[in-house]
This record gives C-alpha cells, sequence and structure tokens, in this order.
C-alpha cells in the first residue's frame, strides 16, 4: 500500500453526555487511515456511530479525544487559512433529500453557498460554474430558478451533491445519500457518484446500510458495531471470506435476488443492538454472538491484522477464518 | 393477440426507438417563489379572503369614517343625549350627546394601532430575546429561557394592571408598555425552538461544513426560515392586545376621556345597556369582528405558509 | 387456481382530490389471493401499491381517497366495496388485518403494550380483561418477543423499532386473520432485525394459515418470502408471475430495469448500475399509451400510440408489453444483471 494517506484517525473517541455522569461512547478509540482516492465505506446497525464517526471527521462534532490527521497535519491546531483550506477540500452530502435543502433557496443560491466563501468570483461566473455543475449532475440548466419543493427526492439528492462539488472538494463524506431513494434512483446517484470519482479524483467516506450497494462500490469497507471497528479490509475479502461473526451475519442477512434456490443459508442473530449507555463490558458483540466465550465477557478484543490490511476485532477469528 | 380499440398497429410501429433521455427529466412547468406559493395558497382560501377583505374595510373606515360624519366626536351637545341610531345621527349617540359614529371609528383607529403596534414590539423582542437565546445556547440559553419562564408564570393581567396604576398615567403609550412586558414571553419561546430547529437541520450543516460565516448563515438560513412563522404568529396575537386593551378600558385603566377607544365606548355604554343596547353592540360587534378576522387570517396564513401542509 | 380464492380485486381506481386536481393513483388493478399465498406488490414509491392495499380494508384516513362504482373487491365472494361501516370493522382487524411500516406511529403511545392489544382481542371477541391480557401474553410469545409478562407493561416508546414491529404483527394476528396485509413492514429496520422479521413472518404464515399480501419496494425482501409478485407502475400492473418467473424470467423492462438496478454479486465492482432515466408519469393526467414508454428503453412507436394489453405466458406469468408481440422485435434485452 503505497497510496497518500489523506486521513489519519489515531484513537479518535466521541462521547456524548446522556444523564449525570453516564455518557454514551458513539465512536469507541477508532483508528483507521483513508487513503487518496479510494472508496471506504462505513458499515453498520443504526446507533453503531457510522454517521457520528463521519460528522467527527469533518469537525461537525467535536472529537472527546484521539487525534485526527489531515494531509500528515493535526486537525487540532490549524491556522485559520488552513481550516478554510479544509473546509474548502472536504465536503458532506446527506442522507434526506427533503431536509439538506434549505426550502427558502433557489437551487441556484444554494449551489452556490459555498463558492461565495472559498472562491473570487463575480456573479456571472458564478452562475456559469452553477450552470455547470447542474449539467454535470445531469440536470438542466433552467434548474437554476427552481425551488427546491419543486424537485422529485433524486433530483434533489442530485442538487446536493453539486452543492458540494461547488468548493472543488477532495474528500467527501456520503451519509446515507441512497437510503431514503427509491431503488432506481438509487442507481442513478451511485452511477453519478462513480463517475464524478473517476473523474475528479474523489475519495469517499461512505456511509451506509445497504450491504449490497457497499458491495459494489467500496475499495475497503470498515463494519462497525457500537461504535467500535469490528472488521476492516478491502472490499473483495471482507465480501467473500469474512471473519468476524458480526460482518458475517450481516452478509448473510442481506436478501439475494441472485440467488438460484433462494435456500435461508442465513445465521440468525438473536436479539437486538444494546443500548450504548450500557455497551457490554468485554467484546461488544459478546451478548449476540453465536461463538461467544468467556474471555469474550470480560476483555475487549483488540483490532489485530489477520492479514495483509484485513483487521479484525476477535477473540475467535481463527475459528471463524477457515470458513 | 386482438385489439379491441380502433387502432391497428403494423409492422412499422414495431421498431425500438428507445427513450429520450434529456426529454424524461421532468421539470416543474412553473417556477414560483415560496412566497409567491403562499400567496397563491392564501388566495384560494375563501374564510380568509373574506376575512382580509372584511378586515380592510374596517381599517379604512377607522381612518375616513370621522371625516364622513359632520359631528366631530368630542363635541357634546346635551340637547341631543342618547338618541338611536337615525339618519342625522348614523351610529346615535351617547349619554352626552357625542355622535357614535365618529366616536366608534375613532375608538377603532386606537384599538386597531394597540393590536398592530402591540404585536409587533412583542414580535421584536421576542426574536432579539429567542434568537440570542439559542444562537448562544447552553449555560446562556439556560438562564435566558429560566427568566422567561419566571415571567410567563406571573399573571399577565396582574402585571398589566399594576403597571399603569405604578406608571399613573393612562396614556396609549403606557397601555402598550404595561401590555408588552410579557407577551413577548411565548414569542421568544418559540422562535428559540424554531432556531434550534433549523440549526439541527442538514443543510445548515451543510453550510458549515462548507465554512459559512455564522452570520451569513442567519442572514440566508435562519431568518427566511423563521419569518413565516412570526408572521403567523404577530396575527394570531392581535386579537389578544385589541382584547387587552378593550378590557382594560373596560375596567377604567386604559384609554381616558376624550380620547377615547372601543373598550372605553363599552364601559361607558355597559351603564345604560339595557335603555340603549345599541350603545354596547355596535362596538362589541366591531371588536368581536376584528378579532374574529385576524384569527381567521392568521389561520388562513398558517395554513398558506406551513411547508409541512404542502403537497 | 380460480377454486377457493379468499381475495378477488377486479378493476380497482382508486383516485385523490388534492388542490392540483385529482390524481388516479390507482388505475385498473385485478389480482387474486389464493389460501396461504404471499403475494408482493412491488413498484417505486407512488406507484400506487401501497394505495391498492389499503383500498382494501379502505383504510384512506382523513384523505379522501374515492375508490370508483366499478371498482370491486371480493373477499370469500363478499363484496367488501358495498359493506356498511359496522360490517366493514369486522372484517377490519378481524379476517383481513394490516401492518404498516412506521410501528411508532401505529401505535399508541401512551397506553400500555398490552392493554393495547388486549382491546384489539376485546374488539372482536366477548371475552373478559383477564382472558384478553393473557392472550396478549400468548401472542407476544408467538411473535418471539423475549419475557413476553414483562414486555406487556412496557409502553411503545421503551421498546426498540423491531420490538415494536413484532407488537404490530401480535396485534394483527389477535384475531387468527385470513389475509395479512404487510405494507413496507421491514423498511425502517436494520438487516439483521429485517431478516429476524422476515422469518418470524414466514413461520406465522406457515403455522396460521393465513395469506400474505406485502406492500415493498424492497426486492431483496420479495425474493426471501414471497410466491407471486405483482410489479407495478403508475398505478397498473405490468408483469405479475411466481418469484421464480419474475426473477429469472422476467418480460417487462421496467421490472428488467429494477432488477438490473440492484448490484449484484456477478457484475464487477465499481461497474455501471442500470438506471432508469426520468420521473414516472404525472397522475394527474390522463396517460396516453404504455406509461412507461417514456422511460423505456425499448420503446416502439406503438408504445406512445396505445397501451398494451395482456400477454400470458403462463397461468401466472402475464405482462402488460408490446414487446411480447408477434411483430416485436425478440430477445431485445441484452447484458444486464440478474438471470
Amino acid at each position: 500500500m503505497s497510496q497518500q494517506v489523506l486521513f489519519e484517525l489515531n484513537n479518535v473517541c466521541k462521547y456524548f453526555p446522556a444523564s449525570k455522569k453516564r455518557v454514551v461512547k458513539a465512536v469507541d478509540d477508532i483508528s483507521l487511515k483513508i487513503y487518496k482516492g479510494e472508496t471506504l465505506s462505513l458499515v453498520g446497525e443504526s446507533g453503531c456511530g457510522k454517521t457520528t464517526l463521519g460528522r467527527t471527521v469533518l469537525g461537525i462534532y467535536p472529537k472527546t479525544s484521539g487525534e485526527i490527521r489531515y494531509k500528515d497535519q493535526s486537525t487540532d491546531h490549524m491556522t485559520s487559512a488552513q481550516k478554510k483550506s479544509f473546509q474548502k477540500e472536504n465536503q458532506m452530502i446527506f442522507q434526506d433529500p427533503y431536509s439538506c435543502l434549505d426550502p427558502r433557496m433557489s437551487i441556484g443560491s444554494i449551489i452556490e453557498e459555498g463558492m461565495k466563501v472559498h472562491f473570487q468570483m463575480s456573479a456571472q461566473q458564478r452562475q456559469q460554474e452553477v450552470v455547470r455543475l447542474l449539467e454535470r449532475v445531469g440536470l438542466p440548466k433552467e434548474m437554476l430558478s427552481r425551488f427546491p419543493h419543486e424537485l422529485s427526492g433524486g433530483q434533489r439528492q442530485r442538487i446536493g451533491i453539486a452543492r458540494a462539488l461547488a468548493t472543488k472538494p477532495e474528500f467527501i463524506v456520503c451519509d446515507e445519500p441512497i437510503a431514503a431513494l427509491d431503488s432506481s434512483i438509487q442507481a442513478q446517484v451511485i452511477n453519478l457518484m462513480m463517475d464524478l470519482q473517476q473523474e475528479l479524483g474523489l475519495t469517499y467516506l461512505f456511509i451506509s446500510h445497504d450491504l449490497s450497494m457497499v458491495r459494489h462500490i467500496s475499495d475497503r469497507i470498515c463494519i462497525m458495531y457500537l461504535g467500535a471497528v469490528a472488521e476492516l479490509g478491502e472490499a473483495d475479502e471482507i465480501d467473500k471470506s469474512p471473519i468476524h461473526p458480526y460482518t458475517q451475519a450481516l452478509f448473510s442477512a442481506v436478501p439475494q435476488i441472485d440467488d438460484q434456490n433462494w435456500s435461508s443459508k442465513r445465521i440468525k442473530l438473536e436479539g437486538e443492538i444494546p443500548n450504548p449507555i450500557n455497551a457490554p463490558k468485554g467484546c461488544r458483540f459478546c451478548t449476540r454472538c453465536p461463538l461467544a466465550k468467556d474471555i469474550c465477557k470480560e476483555t475487549p478484543p483488540k483490532l489485530e491484522e489477520v492479514r495483509p490490511g484485513h483487521y479484525v476485532a476477535c477473540h475467535c477469528w481463527k475459528q471463524t477464518g477457515r470458513k | 393477440m386482438e385489439n379491441t380499440k380502433s387502432y391497428v398497429p403494423c409492422q412499422e410501429d414495431f421498431v425500438i426507438i428507445g427513450c429520450d433521455d434529456a426529454a424524461t427529466e421532468q421539470m416543474p412547468p412553473v417556477s414560483l417563489t415560496y412566497w409567491q406559493h403562499s400567496f397563491r395558497r392564501f388566495k384560494s382560501n375563501k374564510v380568509a379572503l373574506v376575512s382580509a377583505v372584511v378586515l380592510l374595510l374596517i381599517v379604512v373606515m377607522t381612518i375616513v369614517g370621522p371625516l364622513m360624519s359632520p359631528y366631530d366626536m368630542e363635541v357634546v351637545d346635551l340637547s341631543q343625549r342618547n338618541l338611536w341610531p337615525s339618519a342625522t345621527y348614523w351610529f346615535g349617540t351617547d349619554q352626552l350627546g357625542r355622535d357614535l359614529f365618529s366616536r366608534v371609528w375613532e375608538g377603532g383607529r386606537v384599538s386597531i394601532i394597540i393590536g398592530l403596534l402591540g404585536s409587533l414590539i412583542v414580535a421584536l423582542v421576542g426574536c432579539i430575546y429567542g434568537g440570542v437565546s439559542a444562537y448562544f445556547g447552553g449555560r446562556v440559553d439556560n438562564l435566558m429561557m429560566r427568566v422567561v419562564e419566571i415571567l410567563s408564570s406571573v399573571p399577565h393581567l396582574l402585571v398589566v394592571i399594576m403597571m399603569s396604576i405604578v406608571l399613573d398615567s393612562s396614556s396609549v403609550g403606557t397601555l402598550l408598555f404595561a401590555m408588552c412586558i410579557t407577551g413577548w414571553c411565548p414569542v421568544a419561546r418559540l422562535v428559540r425552538s424554531q432556531m434550534l430547529q433549523i440549526s439541527r437541520s442538514e443543510y445548515v450543516m451543510a453550510a458549515k461544513v462548507m465554512g459559512v460565516k455564522p452570520l451569513t448563515s442567519i442572514m440566508t438560513h435562519f431568518i427566511p426560515n423563521t419569518l413565516s412563522i412570526i408572521i403567523v404568529n404577530i396575527t394570531f396575537r392581535i386579537p389578544g392586545f385589541i382584547f387587552g386593551e378593550a378590557f382594560l378600558s373596560y375596567v377604567g385603566l386604559g384609554v381616558q376621556p376624550p380620547a377615547t377607544s372601543w373598550g372605553a365606548l363599552c364601559s361607558a355604554a355597559s351603564l345604560n345597556f339595557l335603555f340603549y343596547p345599541y350603545q354596547l353592540i355596535i362596538p362589541a360587534g366591531l371588536i368581536a369582528l376584528t378579532m374574529l378576522c385576524f384569527t381567521l387570517i392568521g389561520d388562513g396564513l398558517r395554513d398558506a405558509l406551513d411547508p409541512k401542509l404542502r403537497r | 387456481m380460480s377454486m377457493g380464492n379468499i381475495l378477488e380485486v377486479k378493476n380497482l381506481h382508486v383516485s385523490f382530490k388534492s388542490y392540483a386536481g385529482t390524481v388516479k393513483a390507482v388505475r385498473g388493478v385485478d389480482f387474486v389471493l389464493g389460501p396461504q399465498q404471499t403475494l408482493a406488490m412491488v413498484g417505486e414509491s407512488g406507484c400506487g401499491k401501497t394505495v391498492t392495499a389499503k383500498s382494501i380494508l379502505r383504510l384512506f384516513g382523513r384523505t379522501s381517497g374515492e375508490i370508483s362504482k366499478d371498482s370491486s373487491i371480493l373477499f370469500h365472494d363478499e363484496e367488501l366495496l358495498n359493506l356498511n361501516k359496522r360490517k366493514l370493522s369486522e372484517i377490519r382487524g378481524g379476517k383481513i388485518s394490516m401492518i404498516f411500516q412506521d410501528s411508532m406511529t401505529s401505535l399508541n403511545p401512551t397506553m400500555r403494550v398490552g392493554k393495547q392489544i388486549a382491546e384489539c382481542i376485546r374488539l372482536h371477541n366477548k371475552i373478559s380483561r383477564e382472558e384478553a391480557m393473557k392472550k396478549a401474553c400468548d401472542l407476544l410469545r408467538l411473535v418471539e418477543i423475549p419475557n413476553p409478562e414483562e414486555r406487556l407493561k412496557n409502553f411503545p416508546h421503551q421498546m426498540s423499532g423491531g420490538m415494536r414491529q413484532r407488537v404490530m404483527i401480535a396485534m394483527a394476528l389477535s384475531c387468527n386473520p385470513e389475509v395479512l396485509i404487510a405494507d413496507e413492514p421491514t423498511t425502517a429496520l436494520d438487516v439483521t432485525i429485517q431478516a429476524q422479521l422476515i422469518d418470524l413472518l414466514r413461520s406465522l404464515r406457515e403455522r396460521m394459515g393465513m395469506s400474505v399480501i406485502l406492500v415493498t419496494h424492497d426486492l431483496g425482501v420479495v425474493a426471501d418470502f414471497a410466491d407471486y409478485i405483482q410489479v407495478m407502475y403508475a398505478g397498473q400492473i405490468v408483469e405479475r408471475g411466481t418469484k421464480e418467473e419474475i426473477f429469472k424470467d422476467p418480460k417487462h423492462p421496467y421490472t428488467w430495469a429494477l432488477l438490473d438496478s440492484i448490484p449484484n454479486r456477478s457484475q464487477p465492482r465499481k461497474s455501471r448500475l442500470y438506471s432508469l432515466k426520468g420521473t414516472p408519469p404525472n397522475l394527474l393526467l390522463p396517460i396516453e399509451g404504455c406509461p412507461f414508454a417514456a422511460r423505456c428503453r425499448y420503446c416502439m412507436p406503438v408504445c406512445k400510440k396505445q397501451a398494451p394489453t395482456e400477454t400470458s405466458f403462463s397461468d401466472s406469468h402475464r405482462v402488460n408489453c408490446w414487446l411480447n408481440h408477434p411483430m416485436a422485435p425478440k430477445d431485445v434485452r441484452k447484458g444486464g444483471g440478474a438471470q
């Protein structure tokens, strides 16, 4: 792996106060690297902290502890000029196509919002740029003067992408960008995102719970469970030979439409994701894990590199990895 | 396969032409800004429209009404006391022989001005207070909201009565001051909650990610999105002020003679209500009508401006 | 097929009045549901699948949904559309019950779930409170909720989404319905919970011998659970068939598009997915020709002139598309995902 590291997260934690003396460990001690030009997917059930991690990376939520390095520089002590270029180079696409656009602004002014901050451009130049972006995401330029409530969900999501592109970013956090869309529209948005990545060399942090889509578009996949990384590795490896029992269960739970016999050979997980306020003491997954042993209930497993680039946090990985 | 309809397909009809990609991207046919759209909706609401027309008529009458009558509102003519409505005195006269027609419209002017001014002041103060509270958040917010809670737990009318006694004057200004001193609390709460809701929305987060400065964000996102709610709130608050003024004048704490208002007129007429009911019915009816109009308009505005009710 | 159909829907037309005009949401839907079958209705949002399901029980709430006069919905040969309110509410929740996507708003937040289920039972059966409570407990056990005695005392907000959906299912099952209509039952849930619920529904269907109408946009769930599938577009059924027929031998371009837009394991990673251009037709306007023509990759001149009629490929597999006309070109579908 000689790729350039864009983001480096070292032991990042994000706790939210829940009540007196109690905290929700939404993101707990996560270390990972994001390489330039890749698509890294964060996958997990709701409440696993994937959205929080995405927002913490961009600094929307201040982190509780740990270090986030961007281009070999800590994000803690940025000068205001560095901060500005950080904001220019890192953007976000949101889940809800209805609340991510200000209902009182025209499409044109929504897209040029970021340009106004980061570029010295005349109104005419901005207008040209907005038209170019609109056409890039496949919308007619007449859309410029329209308002969000007049557009369909897929069109709104593409406006959201155009807005993120307006500052010419390098890295985009995509927070469940397709979860609220119909499957045929999902494909449209995903195609657009893949094209843009090739064309502009974008790096994506793709947050999703749709495993079939994740499998399709990612270079690497990071499985999260209750605020911690369960497994991290190349998409092919995670897909073909998952090691962590949670990953195995998660992938087997995805209904297959191309399965020839529709046999249900899935690993059934009992119970539900525990409340993060009182997460299990040892391995977080031990309450639902079919392989749980005594050690799992006592000590939390460390993230180990089991193969080059393939990390697993499980005491029992030797058992499960054979399959 | 038979075709029951008139058209019989021929061979030329079965060539794949595919779809025209550009043509299928549906465009909304007309583009309306938020306010244009809202105005359309408001216009389609018959009840609100009629109320608006009636209200406009009342307002116009409070301006031109006194000029239409040949009698001055303050001139006392003891020979013409307590006359029933007639061709000379359209609304009759009061117990001092003053022309009720000009008095009713003069009084209406005071009542409506108090209603409008009062709710505007309240809205302004409430917006600033609520906005500041929501913007700073945390401890400041906590403290400011406790203050609001304390203020709004004091009975509203009691404060007003005390204020007009303490200040020992009963001009329109005092009346307004007394009524506004606690009246802004609900507006402050409303604005704060709306602001918090907006600050959690994804478009504000997007602006933050892009590095848009807080002040710009307030101008472009917060104010436009709160405005509609405030407008509706102002409309709903006006009747309260009109009624408050009427009530205070009725109990004798409001506008003092020779100036008058609908409340003062009702107060004066209530003594002889059994003998000269018209003296009470006309101003009281106008109070009720004006309040009803404002409430119905407020309803219409809320339906027109609330994006959640929009298709 | 025709013998012993539980539910028969004929020529169903449903329209809604909005301030912009009349939305014709369902435009002539026919289908039958046999005993112990699972029928899935799939399609994009706004294609009329939910409206079709709701019109069976006339559950339109306050929106003024109007079912046209010549529509017919027969339940055991009894016309549901002519029933009066009292009769209808006997059927609702009794013989036919429904579960919804949003379990939070479908349960009363101020009432303990046990009481809610018991009330539901007592509506249709004359039994005492205690007996109803006991039955509620059994129902919770049936839907595999751990320690049901404790859970009876919970309020809806104390439960997770998956649990609430189970409570909803328990309520729907309280009177041993013959038909269960499930409107996007798993959409809001995580995959592992979704898998649990589908397994539960499948085992309940076997145990209680009921038929299920599943409304969903998730083809994965359909593949997992359904026997028969009907694909809906713009208020019409464009293709219907058994699960095998639809997934292995789809005949309608819209079904192809739906299947191809889902990433497939056999496709290379990061390859382009097939995506439908444009948006579904405006349901306020009358549709001329085939409703899908404007977005169809294989559109022909005839498609814009006249609506196609249904072609049968087997007892169950029927398709509404001109491509199946003898004059049409053969085997047009090239490449693409699921075989």
